[in-house]
């Protein structure tokens, strides 16, 4: 057996609970991001954005803003050296600068480098933009229309028909059976339409970089990032530039949850301190989070449902059309493939849709997609049991995607947890608690399929018997501690003599960003194999010290020691006296590995939510949720249990107040945090956890990812206790109190 | 030979056909021989598809191996967030 596959073993270091190693930095204000690296000699860099939604570029006159005092550099597109073959760099490039049209309320259109950030906003005022204002659209149903305003030509790709305008970048179709014979079976149809707004991942540190760039074409970049391999490619891609001159330092992160994937600030900062001769500090307003990064797609979506009297579902379809803002993304695509994903379907279609509109470009968020597919379906599904007079956990599990279950998306189900957490769900106490006036129990499934990619770790022996680890991954989750845990319970020593860090890009070789649920599954893997390449070696240097093979010597409990009777009577060595000799047994020890890790194993959660609507006001209470989820081996439950209740979080405030709201004219009209509300700790209950876990067999520990699968079950599970609550089906997003008191006054 | 399946949109490209066979011992053969043998597949091969072996997704190895009793799925590229 592959020793990539999941073996059985009992634990000593993971599953524990240990003290992260980096609070210490983080509660004492030591921990450094992306605003606080500073360089001698540094200018602040600023962005004149587009206040328009669709508008051609007619002029940009930068003349005055280039001769002002303290001011170093200035640029527009034009000063962008090359044009990216690749497509999706092309966007990037694009959106990180308007080139002739700007697509969006927020778009960049201009750059300044300046002495003082006083210096650069007054030259910023001073740039003269003749626009052409042009139509805007902003949703998906306006925006497939035949007579909608087109941002891109040309850009359909094939399946998509001639019936839908150019704004539709691509169609996509899965599933298998046929459906119509399917809702002929079934007692009971159901169809609706949802909508969802576009939210944003609500990260608490804004964008920010430092960029140094030569006229040789050497450069450093130090930023807040998912992925620092990812900035400097791109931005190498971007400017034209050898990416090993390029190295890229990532800061720590005050979060991402997806929306730190992709560049903003980054090529603008190194062309401009190549353009000044200085190094360059960029840093994002709240406002400019809000109207140039890059938030969810908002979606329509329509699904129908065909069930028996006795729960079993017998057809489903699911068209679901999603905007991605300005330029391309697959979150249609990922929603129809996994939003009946947690179900066995004998007969199923689903449609994925992708738009593009005049909104800044949709990023991914935790699950991409993946939610909003969710809401839709779970809710159809429980206004099927409801109206059944079914249980809605019970037609889950007579429905729940098993092993050997041919999944709606296409592959059959290895080892899945979906029946677990549903089975844990109905045992829980929350669920049989009794519920008060006005009060509504909802509960949800959810999936995602995690990932793995390219991912290298080393990992060094000190000669006083630390451990020294790196990783290129940015810790948004906790990596730091998993990777630590892994090492220690592989090295046999304590965790706390390892100390894991984040390399940058001159010091490992190539990382897939922090994304994908990967890390704790992929740098989990190659920690352990590191750690065991530094065993191998290890035990070589014992065995040359006691004169035997290396086939003699075993590695037991953070030591070498002899295996078996014919290699001789010899104490154990620690780890810490083999590297004490180091030196004289044939140098430095370190393990490292390298890989493209695939098979991740698919995640599966459910959550039950239950609320409280005021019947004067339509506010919604949460009033108590709790969260059951598979995560194949938690490293560190606490930081797994974290995962879990911040995916929850975040999704309640999807499902209750989070919302791009635009003005007539394309507009972001709430831009700020005091007018786009997410949860706060006053609004929520403790969120309970319940961890499963089922083994992924392509992971020795049985690690799955699970940053991601915590953000789908709960828009629907809050969606189905308040129409519960409130006793009317509530079919969009999000349930603030005006959309609740509206739907109250329609019963 | 290997059976492929294709997603609903990609089978529209090669005559509504949802399963094809092609010969392939791994992921680089596969993914080479569809591009070849139904070149109408060939520019979303060149975005990128991930691979479903068995139940399990792969992307990019190309040694990963494929043999006659597989079950292969073709799926959109999948990223995450």
């Amino acid at each position: 057996m592959p020793k990539d596959e999941f073996t059985p073993r009992t634990f000593s270091v993971v599953g524990t609970r240990p003290l992260r190693p980096d609070g210490i930095d983080k509660v004492t204000g030591r921990a450094r991001y992306g605003a606080d690296i500073s360089a001698p000699g540094m200018l602040t860099g600023m962005v004149l954005r587009s206040p328009h939604a669709h508008a051609r570029i007619c002029s940009i006159d930068t003349s005055v803003a280039a001769a002002m005092p303290g001011v170093k550099a200035v640029i527009t597109r034009a000063d962008f050296p090359v044009h990216p073959k690749n497509n999706g760099t092309a966007d990037v490039l694009d959106n990180c600068m308007a080139d002739k049209k700007a697509l969006y309320d927020g778009h960049a259109v201009a750059a300044v480098a300046a002495s003082s950030r006083r210096a650069a906003l007054d030259a910023l005022a001073t740039i003269k933009v003749v626009y052409e204002v042009l139509p805007h659209v902003l949703d998906v149903d306006e925006a497939m229309k035949l007579d909608a305003p087109i941002l891109h030509k040309g850009r359909k790709q094939e399946g998509v028909p001639a019936d839908v305008s150019d704004n539709v970048l691509t169609r996509t179709e899965y599933g298998h059976g046929d459906p119509e014979i399917g809702f002929q079976m079934a007692d009971l149809v159901i169809e609706r339409q949802f909508k969802t707004a576009a939210t944003h991942q609500g990260y608490i540190e804004p964008h920010s970089c430092l960029a140094t760039l030569g006229s040789d074409g050497q450069g450093d970049l130090w930023v807040c990032t998912q992925g620092h391999y990812m900035a400097r490619n791109t931005c190498a891609e971007i400017l034209g530039l050898d990416s090993g001159c390029l190295r890229v330092t990532p800061s720590e992160i005050g979060g991402g949850f997806g929306g730190k994937t992709t560049v903003f600030l980054e090529p603008t900062a190194l062309l401009l301190s190549q353009k000044s001769g200085r190094p360059v500090k960029m840093t994002m307003t709240r406002e400019e989070v809000f109207r140039a990064s890059g938030p969810t797609a908002s979606t329509s979506i329509d699904i129908k449902i065909g069930m028996t009297k006795d729960g079993t579902i017998t057809a489903a379809k699911g068209d679901y059309r999603y905007q991605n803002g300005a330029y391309e993304a697959m979150n249609g695509t990922l929603g129809a493939m996994t939003g009946f994903a947690p179900y066995n379907l004998d007969h199923v279609k689903t449609v994925g849709w992708d738009v593009v509109t005049n909104r800044p470009k949709a990023a991914a968020y935790r699950a991409p997609g993946a939610p909003m597919a969710a809401f839709a379906v779970e809710s159809v599904i429980d206004e099927l049991a409801h109206k059944l007079g079914l249980d809605p956990i019970d037609v889950r599990l007579k429905n729940a995607a098993r092993e050997g279950t041919k999944s709606a998306y296409g592959p059959t189900y290895p080892a899945i947890g979906l029946e677990a957490t549903l089975k844990a769900a109905k045992s829980h106490p929350h669920w049989s608690a009794p519920l008060g006036e006005n009060q509504g129990r909802g509960v949800a499934c959810g999936f995602w399929f995690n990932f793995g990619g390219d991912t290298c770790v080393s990992l060094m022996v000190n000669p006083d018997g630390t451990v020294s680890l790196s990783e290129g991954n940015p810790d948004i989750g906790g990596s730091r501690a998993a990777m630590s845990m892994m090492a220690a319970e592989e090295l046999g020593i304590p965790m706390e003599r390892i100390r894991t860090i984040i390399a940058d890009t001159a010091a490992l070789g190539q990382n897939e960003v922090t994304d994908g649920s990967r890390v704790t599954f992929a740098v989990g893997l190659a920690t352990i194999k590191a750690a065991r390449h530094a065993i191998q070696i290890m035990v070589e240097r014992a065995a040359m010290t006691w004169g035997i093979e290396p086939e003699a010597v075993e590695w037991v409990d953070g030591a070498a020691q002899p295996a078996g009777p014919n290699a001789g009577k010899h104490p154990p060595m620690s780890l810490a006296e083999i590297a004490a000799i180091a030196s004289n047994t044939g140098g430095p020890i370190s393990g490292h590995f390298e890989v493209n890790a695939e098979g991740a194993g698919v995640s599966f959660g459910t959550h039950i939510a239950d609320t409280e609507v005021d019947p004067e006001t339509g506010a919604v209470k949460i009033i108590r949720y709790t969260v059951f989820q598979d995560a194949g081996k938690a490293v560190h439950p606490s930081f797994v249990e974290g995962q879990l209740q911040g995916g929850a979080v975040q999704g309640i405030g999807w499902a209750l107040n989070e919302e791009y709201i635009y003005g007539k004219d394309g507009t972001l009209q709430n831009a700020g945090f005091l007018d786009y509300r997410i949860p706060v700790a006053s609004d929520l209950p403790m969120i309970d956890t319940a961890i499963l876990e089922i083994p992924n067999p392509g992971h020795p520990y049985g690690v799955r990812g699970v940053g991601e699968t915590g953000i789908v079950p709960p828009l629907a599970a809050v969606a189905n206790s308040v129409s519960r609550a409130a006793g009317v089906r509530m079919t969009s997003l999000p349930m603030s109190p005006p959309k609740v008191l509206a739907a109250l006054k329609k019963m | 030979m290997v059976t492929v399946r294709l997603w609903g949109s990609l089978a529209e490209l090669v005559d509504g056909k949802r399963e094809i066979e092609i010969t392939a011992t791994n992921l680089r053969e596969l993914l080479e021989g569809l591009a070849e043998a139904y070149p109408a597949l060939k520019p979303q091969i060149s975005r990128g598809v991930s691979v479903a072996i068995d139940g399990r997704i792969y992307n990019d190895t190309w040694a990963t191996p494929i043999n006659e009793t597989s079950e292969i799925v073709l799926l959109n590229r999948l990223v995450g967030g």
